[in-house]
């Protein structure tokens, strides 16, 4: 058995909603599967199935090996849910929702306890333990509720946009405790809207729009369905810009883009215009603060995947 | 389908890659026991955390008392002394009996919290939150039941037999309490909104507790009334809880409001079980 979750063609429907439309997840043992969508895309109903709160109405999913619907109890001894919506009780201490869990886990009082304070230590929320999680800013809350997640070892985590809503050092934070588990060999399921996130942690992305994966791969291998490379150019001088802009056109044969102030972008086909590119600069006495050549980044792949941005979608979802 | 499912564990799935030891212990017996027990104190802790949710539990008996002895006492009785002695055990079980009530709109809003999603995550029984939140909920009765014998004595009830039986008594209506709340427990699972819950159990309730000898000897009511004080179970409830507490034959209402529990409960928890396992 080399998958450690596998959901096939999984349909779920509210009322009239199609959340999600024949969607297929899955991830090998000790691997990352990023699942990257819009808002509405079907995430949250995915994991919810995937932890057992929700029935698919079509399709099928196991988690290590064992069917959601027909093997739920047991499902349910193997995975820790860290859902998007803090799952921990606001009116207990930190150290008594992590106590009460492995109560729930069968553990032993003292051991409950023992795997709290270790659980507290390994979040920072040693201090924080003793009180009510009501008093917790959003990013305590979020350790909270994945150390939850945590108290029993599960051999599979799903993290439901784990860092949404976080500063960008707890973002990081959250990142290292993520690699963290899977040095340990825990498999994560992963969702998010950041697709900076899917690509510093998953070894796979599925992205998702409208309940259906519109398309699978490494991070690598989503990056290179856009084709070519952008050579990135930002000239010291802001006033050359008409200059870089009219050499780039040529060396590219197409217009190239002005993203952000004093710099162009332009897709290219092969890396020997960059060489090129670097001769021209020199020659016209051109000098250069910024000059990169990369992948795309995940956000114009979901925009040569579905014509669409992402926030174009979400605007779509709503309305 | 088996509602009550136990919590008892099978064979665990072999160790986590990595070599890390599972921190979970062996099977333990009496799973959905311990587990209800564990949920049991999160909600006394949670109650204990917010006093002023037994505000309501505390307030209500005395106000009752209030507005019955001094408003109806004299009429009723010729005395409100004796009126209260009349009163007061019929009124326990009104408490008891509203406060159980509590219980389901405080489930209605409590599951709607992410922390069940977590419980229902876990690999326990799916009964254990919701018997957890009932269990832990007789706190309500106790200190409802305290704050109205604390006002009684100083208004000057006195029980009449001896602290044995009056102790009976509330047992005897936490037990009926505690069944009858699953009740509105399927109620809490079913409705939408706390208000709801409210609304319907208010209505379920009116009849229930008033339609009783509590504020009037039976034998002043019509005759229909009379016939529905006589197969209702709380008035049968209060019929034992007077002769708990003032003397006079207990035997038979007790017997009747005990079978009347053990049929709520065996009715409704499952009931209330179900509902909660299809509200996903
Ligand atoms: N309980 C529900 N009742 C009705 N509709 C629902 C329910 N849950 C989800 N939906 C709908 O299903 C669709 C998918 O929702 P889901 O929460 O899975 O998206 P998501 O990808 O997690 O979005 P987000 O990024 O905003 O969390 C949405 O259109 C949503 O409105
Ligand atoms: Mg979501």
């Amino acid at each position: 058995m080399s998958y450690a979750f596998e959901a096939e063609g999984l349909v779920k429907r509210f009322g009239t909603t199609t959340a999600l439309a024949g969607i297929d997840l899955a991830a090998r043992r000790g691997q990352v599967l990023g699942v990257l969508g819009p808002n509405g895309a079907g995430k949250t109903t995915a994991v919810r199935i995937l932890a057992t709160l929700l029935r698919p109405d079509g399709g099928r999913a196991a988690v290590a090996g064992m069917d959601v619907v027909r093997q739920a109890a047991d499902v349910r001894r193997v995975i820790g849910l860290t859902g998007q919506y803090a799952s921990v009780d606001e009116d207990l201490t930190g150290e008594e929702n992590l106590v009460l869990i492995g109560e729930l886990l069968d553990l032993r009082r003292r051991e409950a306890k023992a795997r709290a304070a270790e659980l507290l230590r390994d979040f920072g929320l040693s201090e924080a333990g003793r009180r009510p999680a009501a008093t917790y800013s959003g990013g305590m809350r979020r350790r909270l509720d994945l150390a939850a997640g945590l108290v029993g070892r599960p051999q599979i985590i799903y993290l439901d946009e784990p860092t949404t809503g976080l500063d960008p050092v707890k973002r990081d934070d959250m990142w290292n405790i993520v690699r963290r588990l899977v040095a340990d060999g825990t498999t994560v399921l992963l969702t998010t809207q950041y697709l900076e996130e899917a690509d510093a942690l998953a070894d796979e992305i599925s992205v998702v729009d409208h309940g259906k994966v519109i398309a699978h791969g490494t991070p690598a291998d989503l990056k290179h369905v856009v084709g070519g490379q952008t050579i990135i150019v930002r000239p010291s001088d802001p006033a050359r810009l008409g200059e870089v802009t009219a050499i780039l056109a040529e060396l590219a044969g197409r217009e190239p883009e002005s993203p952000g102030r004093g710099v162009v972008t332009v897709p290219v086909e092969g890396d020997a215009v960059f060489t090129e590119l670097v001769r021209r600069l020199d020659r016209a006495g051109i000098g250069v603060t910024e000059l990169s050549l990369r992948l795309p980044s995940l956000d114009e792949v979901f925009f040569t995947l579905t014509g669409r941005t992402t926030t174009e979608s979400d605007e779509e979802v709503a309305a | 389908m088996t509602s009550l499912d136990t919590g008892t564990r099978t064979a665990r799935t072999p160790g986590r890659p990595g070599g890390v030891p599972p921190a979970r212990s062996g099977p333990r017996p009496f799973g959905l026991i311990r587990h209800s027990v564990a949920l049991a104190r999160r909600s006394l802790v949670k109650t204990m955390r917010n006093p002023e949710q037994l505000i309501d539990v505390t307030l209500q008996p005395v106000i009752f008392v209030l507005v019955f002895v001094y408003l109806l006492g004299g009429a009723i009785s010729g005395s409100t002394q004796d009126y209260l002695q009349f009163l007061l055990p019929a009124i326990m079980v009104q408490t008891v009996i509203f406060a159980g009530m509590a219980t389901g709109v405080n489930l209605n809003t409590d599951i709607k919290k992410g922390v069940f999603d977590r419980f229902r995550s876990l690999p326990i029984g799916r009964s254990a939150p919701l018997i957890g939140s009932v269990l832990g909920d007789v706190i309500r009765y106790v200190v409802s039941i305290a704050s109205l014998f604390v006002f009684g004595y100083i208004l000057g009830f006195r029980v009449q037999t001896n602290p044995l039986a009056a102790l009976a008594a509330c047992l005897l209506a936490i037990v009926f309490a505690f069944c009858l709340s699953w009740a509105f427990v399927l109620v809490g699972m079913m409705m939408k909104e706390p208000g709801g819950v409210q609304g319907v159990g208010f209505l379920v309730l009116f009849p229930l507790t008033f339609g009783t000898s509590m504020i009037a000897p039976a034998e002043t009511l019509p005759d229909w009334l009379q016939a529905w004080v006589r197969v209702n179970p709380v008035g049968q409830l209060m019929d034992a809880s007077r002769g708990l507490m003032l003397g006079g034959p207990v035997a038979s209402h007790v017997v009747v409001a005990l079978a009347w529990s053990a049929g709520l409960l065996v009715v409704f928890a499952p009931l209330a079980v179900r509902a909660y396992r299809r509200r996903t």
